[in-house]
């Protein structure tokens, strides 16, 4: 495709007739081209000034660490009810009802978050931790036996599969939708190009399937599901709200662990040197894992929508406009990240923007580190080297960064 | 500059400066205090902030909302009476010379 065009040639200066104006890119950060190799266009992005217009989709984007930051910390000003993707909830239907929590702006967010919070707390993690543990060990036990494996679907896709869905508590029946939803999920955050245009198409069952299981009856007692219709009986949310907001769970509390571990696998295979040190002291798995939702951030963009005029890093944009926001380039800007192409297991990454930021940061944060460090952890222990032994394919989602296929060698420690 | 001194469990000190108006927890990022991890970058959405705060500054400090509390219900280390997240405590120059104790663990 001919859309990516030339990313270390902005097609405008960025200073014409004396005055400031927004330099205008013509690359496509939704192409095939740029999920294959985005770091020269996010160079491109980051250096062409504070803030970008991308003519193909008519947006303006942000890619450096200051300014993502800044507008992940400003929801006023940079609302998400009008939408977390392209499409403007005020000019377009969205695909689905629009999320209560993802897609919602204060005062009312805070409400839904905070059910969201605490049953996503510090405290129930410790109550899983162990099980989590537990199952991760015995992933790993078994993927050593078999030696030669694909470590996205077998590893990355089947530890968070064997825990999440039951941590929810989710019928056994019909979880070969979950991944499915939620790649349409972040598809249709997208423009309005075929990866969302054919996800939405095909998207009738896979929501049916979530609709139902987000209803009360469906979700086993003492699982996250259950502990948010359990807020309906306390009067924090009403009835209506409670399964919008398990849907919220089933959204975004898979595919992103998927990717996350995905992606921490691809850099340990990758970079034997960080495995070896990983190996050496295994109470580096949390930060080995946190360094590669930096490295990789698996979750790549989101917009807000302008509810003002408003200046960023000195260019003025009008109100209403869309703000595209790149956290993997913000997560490997030079001017916040020393050596940020590199991946380094013992890095202080506090700060990036891999979950976000602000009030809408990622509200399963503690279960995807749970999760992170708990397989990390394991292999530590049990894997002695992991050898990439096959093609390595990228799957292609408008938000979502990460493989379709790894093949490996595990070799015991 | 209002400073900050942190105790290591091992009784290690480490005073650091911090600027007005940035949390605590900023200023032992800032100044690669370890036994601060901040996983969530002060969001007051993770708990591994976590500091004991020395008796005589403990009502100098603000007053705690409600998700800083429940947060350190489930802080890695025991939650004592003087049990705080360091992001959630903004710097002035009337919290020059405080201090605040790590706890062994965080996550």
């Amino acid at each position: 495709m001919s859309e990516l065009g030339s990313p270390a040639l902005p097609s405008a200066s960025s200073a014409v007739g004396g005055r400031s104006v927004i330099s205008h890119l013509d690359l496509d950060p939704f192409a095939i081209e740029f999920f294959e190799d985005p770091y020269p266009a996010q160079q491109a992005l980051r250096e062409a000034g504070p803030i970008v217009f991308l003519d193909k989709w008519n947006v303006h984007g942000v890619a450096r660490y200051a300014e993502v930051y800044a507008v992940l910390n400003d929801p006023a000003t940079f609302c998400s009810s009008r939408g977390v993707g392209l499409s403007d909830f005020k000019k377009e239907t969205p695909w689905r009802p629009p999320s209560l929590i993802l897609e919602a702006d204060p005062p009312a967010h805070a409400r839904t978050r905070a059910v969201l919070s605490k049953v996503l707390s510090p405290a129930v993690m410790k109550q899983i931790r162990d099980g989590f543990t537990a199952a991760a060990e015995a992933k790993i036990d078994e993927l050593l036996q078999r030696r030669n494996i694909d470590a996205i679907a077998d590893m990355a896709e089947a530890y968070p599969l064997s825990v999440f869905p039951d941590a929810v508590g989710l019928k056994p029946e019909g979880r070969e939708h979950l991944l499915p939803y939620a790649s349409v999920v972040f598809n249709a955050f997208g423009p309005p190009n075929e990866l969302r245009q054919t996800a939405i198409e095909r998207s009738m069952p896979h929501q049916a399937y979530v609709a139902e299981q987000c209803q009360r009856h469906n979700l086993v007692a003492g699982g996250f599901g259950a502990g948010i219709h359990a807020c309906v009986d306390s009067g924090e949310i009403n009835e209506a709200e409670a399964p919008l907001l398990v849907r919220s769970l089933l959204s975004a509390g898979l595919d992103t662990t998927v990717n996350g571990i995905g992606a921490a696998i691809y850099c340990l295979a990758r970079f034997p040197e960080e495995l070896e040190r990983l190996r050496r002291d295994p109470t580096l798995a949390r930060n080995a894992f946190e360094e590669a939702v930096r490295f990789e951030s698996p979750v790549q963009t989101f917009f807000r929508t302008t509810t003002r005029e408003v200046e960023i890093g000195g260019f003025g944009i009008g109100e209403g406009e869309k703000v595209l926001m790149f956290l993997g380039a913000a997560n490997r800007d030079p001017r916040r990240w020393e050596d940020p192409d590199r991946y380094d297991i013992t890095r202080k990454t506090s700060g990036h923007v891999g979950f976000g930021s602000g009030i809408h940061m990622c509200a399963g944060q503690l279960v995807a580190r749970l999760e992170g460090e708990a397989l990390l952890a394991a292999l530590a222990r049990k894997v002695a080297s992991i050898a990439i032994t096959g093609a390595v394919k990228r799957r292609y989602n408008n938000t979502l960064r990460g493989l379709e296929s790894l093949p490996v060698e595990l070799v015991p420690a | 500059m209002p400073s900050i001194t942190f105790i290591h469990p091992d009784g290690r000190n480490e005073r650091v400066e911090a600027e007005a108006g940035t949390s605590a927890m900023v200023s032992a990022v800032t100044h690669g205090v370890d036994g601060i991890l901040a996983e969530c970058g002060g969001n007051a959405m993770c708990a591994t902030c976590h500091v004991y705060v020395e008796e005589s500054w403990l009502d100098r400090l603000p007053a705690m909302e409600e998700a800083e509390d429940a947060l350190l219900d489930g802080a890695a280390a025991e939650r004592l009476p003087n049990s705080r997240l360091s992001c959630q405590i903004k710097m002035a120059g009337e919290l020059d010379g405080l201090v605040l104790r790590l706890p062994g663990r965080q996550t």
